[in-house]
């Protein structure tokens, strides 16, 4: 496989609440401003254009469609859509320029969860016929995870708390952050529990906002004579549906795709996990074979800031923006969907 | 450059107001199972799975992918799921081909579905869209409006579009799979059905259908593991432009011209007329054929409505060009998989496996969908040839 440059990555803040700004008014001023990063004037300056995002955040079918208003797509261009976390619209654009169709592309994301309970929306998510009627939301199901993960002895509610801490503290340097600060473990773990095991802080807020990336081949980037993280190695796999038939403790399918993505083939030294729940980052650290010299979430990670639907794609942009930095040299970005980790993407980044 | 790729199984589930017989996974895996045993494959032979749809408002499940990977043999495999509106099928099959033309994988599975009898189609396409004006129209009062422009501007016999209406259900009496199956179907019949949107009546409009269409695309070198012939795909191609914009081309959009100019591009198509044997486009109010033959350049802007009226696109009326064979969208519209059934019909023409509806040696055939405002594109060239 060709390598692959990140050469922009733009995010806005995560905010609880964007008022009456609409999807356009959302995404215009990231893509705007993720062109402008890559020296690009406009979207008829990339070959391929795709986005990611849920129809249920904003209540009304082809959610999407407005995203087009956000581009200036005329002439028309050549542009698809995933309903899915934007880093699976990064990965549709790889292919295209993996097959030679197009040499650079522009992904982003983009949610409004504010219109709705989304812990409740993406209870729908699940099987319509065996476990949507049982109404369980989101954060109940990861109190399940993060039970069964307690229970196992390996992992207590310490590490749980420290994952908060670290998140954080890492958010007091990252502008986009909505939750940041200096906290103790004592003092997290004199809150009381909102859906047991889990605290509010182990929960990711839920926030307003999009992300947008320019990628492009090697040779063109070197050719714009913008400074480029590189795409090494990406993967992503799904597992059974069902939670009851999970190991929930693991996360095989992260496994599977650190192993295919090239994770292990050299050492690490910062990694970006999408964990809207502590005890999560903890699973997929653990499935990436991580060690603690490797710095985990430096952005504060989604704890600080989610946005659903960009979640994904913001963590491959904060590896790609450090590694750009020269704060990093080689990072693993992860990104997830669907309850309890069932569908996770890896992505090993470098330096130019 | 891109490997080469081609369909080599092709599985649907007939076509019905509703399957009350199976869950939204039977529905699926109905379709897979289907296009694995044509391609003489079992699960462990595929490598990623495509799956697309249109609103997931259509069912109530978010994200079905997610609930959908058990029934379609995806643990451990990567799955995707695209959603590009009403072209979603075309754009699923493209997205699902570029898995193998980038030489990523090595054959891969794609399944579109929609169960529109869960919900309410009408209903999902006309709930208000936050700060933006609401039309509750639907798809065939958005559309009704193009339409009369399109006539105001070619002169086109106020009967073109029943001309199109009986040809696609003569053509969906050949195709048991189809859900329309209207044996006595006549003009006076069409004309005689309730006018649902000027000037589209009832019988000139697409039905409500549940439904499921899959395809297994496998690299060149995998072909001949598979028993049937392959539907070599010569080009594909997208093109999105928005809704509104000043000066919008709304009968003839920029977007569908461009789009078929690339994909012609990419398959050496100079004439469209004479250069495919057969096409499977999306038609899913009988005005829209005429007005996509000008669009897709098989005929002059203005006397689409001539070639259809000639009988140029029957199957029936011996036509040289003819014009979904499969009875189309105006037979069978399970939305979601209503742009693969065009991608697929299309390869089942050059694979010569259309049974009663195939086009005697058809050779090379175009497969289109769109969706939105008529402002996403998708379309393929399939050929019996690699090139």
């Amino acid at each position: 496989m060709q390598d692959v440059a990140i050469v922009s990555f733009v995010q806005s803040d995560c905010v609880r609440y964007a008022g009456a700004q609409n999807e356009v008014e959302l995404i215009m001023p990231v893509v705007q401003a993720a062109l402008k990063e890559a020296g690009l004037s406009s979207v008829q300056d990339v070959d391929f254009t795709c986005s990611g995002s849920c129809d249920y955040q904003q209540g009304a079918a082809f959610a999407f469609v407005a995203g087009v208003d956000a581009l200036g797509a005329v002439p028309p261009i050549k542009e698809s859509h995933v309903e899915m976390d934007a880093a699976w619209a990064l990965y549709e654009s790889w292919l295209k320029i993996q097959m030679g169709q197009a040499e650079s592309a522009l992904i982003y994301g983009f949610g409004k969860s504010s219109p709705g309970e989304l812990s409740n929306v993406l209870s729908l998510q699940l099987d319509p016929y065996y476990l949507a009627p049982l109404g369980v939301d989101t954060i109940s199901l990861a109190a399940m995870q993060a039970r069964s993960l307690l229970e196992s002895g390996e992992v207590n509610e310490v590490d749980l708390a420290e994952v908060v801490v670290n998140s954080r503290a890492n958010a007091k340097n990252n502008p986009h952050a909505q939750l940041s600060g200096d906290f103790t473990v004592d003092q997290l773990l004199a809150e009381p529990e909102t859906v047991s095991p889990l605290r509010k802080h182990d929960c990711c807020p839920i926030s307003d906002g999009a992300a947008a990336m320019v990628i492009c081949t090697v040779e063109k980037a070197k050719a714009m004579g913008k400074p480029y993280a590189v795409i090494k190695g990406i993967d992503h796999r799904i597992e059974t549906h069902h939670v009851t038939l999970r190991d929930l403790c693991r996360s095989p399918s992260v496994e599977i795709a650190a192993e295919k993505a090239g994770v292990h083939d050299a050492p690490v030294d910062v990694a970006e996990i999408y964990a809207p729940f502590s005890h999560q980052e903890i699973i997929v650290k653990r499935a990436l074979g991580l060690d603690d010299s490797v710095a985990i979430n430096p952005s504060g990670g989604v704890l600080a800031g989610h946005l659903f639907m960009a979640s994904g794609l913001s963590r491959v942009g904060e590896v790609a923006k450090r590694i750009i930095a020269g704060e990093y040299k080689r990072g693993v970005a992860h990104a997830t969907s669907g309850p309890c980790l069932q569908q996770n993407m890896i992505l090993v980044l470098e330096g130019m | 450059m891109a490997e080469l790729a081609a369909v080599v199984g092709i599985g649907q589930t007939k076509y019905q107001t509703k399957r009350i017989d199976v869950s939204i996974a039977g529905l699926v895996r109905e379709a897979a199972m289907n296009a694995l045993n044509d391609a003489g494959l079992v699960w462990d032979d595929i490598d990623a799975v495509i799956l697309g749809k249109a609103p997931d408002m259509f069912e109530g499940v978010v994200m079905p992918e997610l609930y959908l990977t058990d029934a379609l043999g995806c643990n451990g495999k990567p799955m995707i799921r695209v959603h590009t509106a009403g072209s979603v099928g075309g754009s699923t099959a493209i997205v699902a081909a570029s898995h193998v033309q980038s030489g990523v994988f090595k054959r891969v599975l794609t399944v579109t579905f929609e169960k529109q009898s869960e919900s309410n189609a009408m209903w999902a396409l006309s709930n208000p869209q936050p700060f933006s004006p609401h039309l509750n129209a639907g798809a065939g009062g958005y559309f009704a409006p193009i339409i009369r422009e399109y006539i105001r501007r070619s002169n086109a016999p106020s009967d073109a579009g029943i001309k199109v209406a009986v040809k696609d259900r003569l053509h969906a009496l050949k195709n048991p799979l189809a859900h329309l199956q209207l044996p006595d179907i006549s003009a006076e019949m069409v004309e005689a059905s309730p006018m649902l949107w000027d000037p589209l009546r009832f019988l000139e409009s697409c039905p409500s259908s549940d439904g499921a269409c899959a395809m297994v695309i496998a690299h060149e070198d995998l072909v001949d593991q598979s028993p049937g012939k392959p539907a070599w795909i010569q080009g594909a191609a997208m093109r999105s432009e928005p809704t509104m914009y000043a000066g919008r081309e709304q009968v003839s959009p920029h977007a569908g011209r461009d789009c078929a100019k690339d994909v012609y591009a990419q398959a050496d198509i100079t004439d469209p007329r004479k250069d495919f044997d057969c096409a499977e486009v999306y038609v899913p109010f009988s005005w829209y054929e005429p007005m996509w033959l000008e669009n897709l350049g098989f005929a002059e802007p203005g006397t689409g409505w001539e070639l259809t009226m000639s009988g140029a696109t029957s199957l029936d009326e011996g036509g040289d060009i003819p014009w979904n064979c499969s009875g189309g969208v105006l037979s069978s519209n399970a939305i979601g998989a209503s742009g693969m059934i065009r991608f697929a019909e299309a390869a089942r023409q050059v694979r010569g496996s259309a049974e009663d509806h195939q086009v005697e040696g058809a050779k090379k055939a175009l497969g289109h969908a769109y969706g939105g405002g008529a402002q996403f594109y998708a379309m393929w060239v399939v050929g019996a040839e690699k090139h």
